[in-house]
């Protein structure tokens, strides 16, 4: 079910809690489903004794990727136009992630109806995690 | 380098859904998909990204027979002049995808890659910051631009140290 114009408000937000405790399994499947091997997300030996880092961490693609389902549950499948972040944050095994949308505009433009999201997603500790915006076709 | 042509597969879009913790089935049931708004299985948002799969190239992913930056016999399979030895690292600060229309099982789309914008600044925990943006277009097989990508690096002279 897509959004509807006459039933969005400004200021409107829809909340999904993403994960509990993101896995080190879930990094390792995001990379091979994508394809970004970097030892970084599931090397541990690598991550902490060459890269320095304390422990593996999660691809910001997969932040992303997890945000985006709170995204098109909200806005209906097929009607994003638009979805970016910012990753402000690394996301670390045992993270648990919350992503929240907020309706910025309900608007026209060529005809069609279109929201403008912010989109959020904070860690166990009320840190973003990652940052950005949402446009989506919603029906009149 | 990025992939030349991305054949976008049912099967790497049900994986990559579940990668990303979605259970919609307009990810993974064809018949499910069948009755929704877009009337068949379509690509989730962030899933252009893993055009990566099909760069022969790729950085990031072992290539047959060559070391391997990750560990081994030893951490690292190359020697840690890669980074010049200060620890630092690439990582991604930003992704914006925009798009035209949302893609399907059976399609080849074809990627066109540019440079973007490129500019530093310092930062509070790394030292200096070199961002570089990345632009990957997207077209179908009839020419028309599907998908835009625009990818932000930010290189860094020092770990990232997580507070």
């Amino acid at each position: 079910m897509a959004l509807q114009a006459s039933k969005v408000q400004v200021g409107d937000t829809y909340t999904q809690k993403l994960t509990d405790d993101l896995s080190r399994t879930q990094i390792v499947q995001y990379a091979g489903a994508s394809g970004d091997y970097n030892p970084l997300h599931s090397d541990e030996i690598f991550t902490t004794k060459v890269a320095k880092y304390p422990t593996v961490f999660a691809h910001g693609m997969l932040t992303m990727g997890m945000t985006g389902r709170m995204v098109t549950d909200f806005v209906g499948d097929g009607r994003l136009t638009a979805y970016g972040v910012r990753f402000t944050r690394q996301v670390w095994p045992g993270d648990a992630l919350t992503a929240t949308a907020k309706v910025d505009a309900v608007r026209e433009e060529d005809g069609k109806n279109l929201v403008d999201l912010s989109v959020t997603t904070v860690n166990q500790d009320g840190d973003v995690v990652v940052m950005g915006k949402a446009t989506a076709k919603i029906d009149p | 380098m990025a992939a030349k042509k991305f054949p976008v597969e049912a099967g790497h879009i049900m994986m990559f859904a579940r990668a990303v913790g979605d259970p919609n089935p307009i990810y993974h049931d064809a018949e499910a998909a069948a009755d929704t708004e877009p009337g068949k299985t379509i690509a989730p948002p962030t899933f252009y990204q893993a055009s990566a799969q099909f760069d022969p190239e790729y950085f990031l992913r072992p290539r047959i027979g060559e070391p391997w930056f990750g560990s081994g016999k030893e951490p690292t399979g190359v020697p840690p002049t890669r980074t010049g030895g200060d620890g630092g690292t690439g990582l991604h600060a930003e992704q914006r995808f925009e798009y035209f229309r949302h893609v399907s099982p059976g399609e080849t789309l074809t990627l066109k890659t540019r440079p973007g914008k490129s500019w530093e600044r310092q930062g509070k925990r790394g030292g200096n910051l070199k961002f570089s943006e990345n632009i990957t277009e997207y077209y179908d097989e009839s020419g028309e631009l599907v998908v835009r990508a625009t990818g932000v690096g930010v290189r860094t002279e020092k770990v990232v140290e997580s507070d």
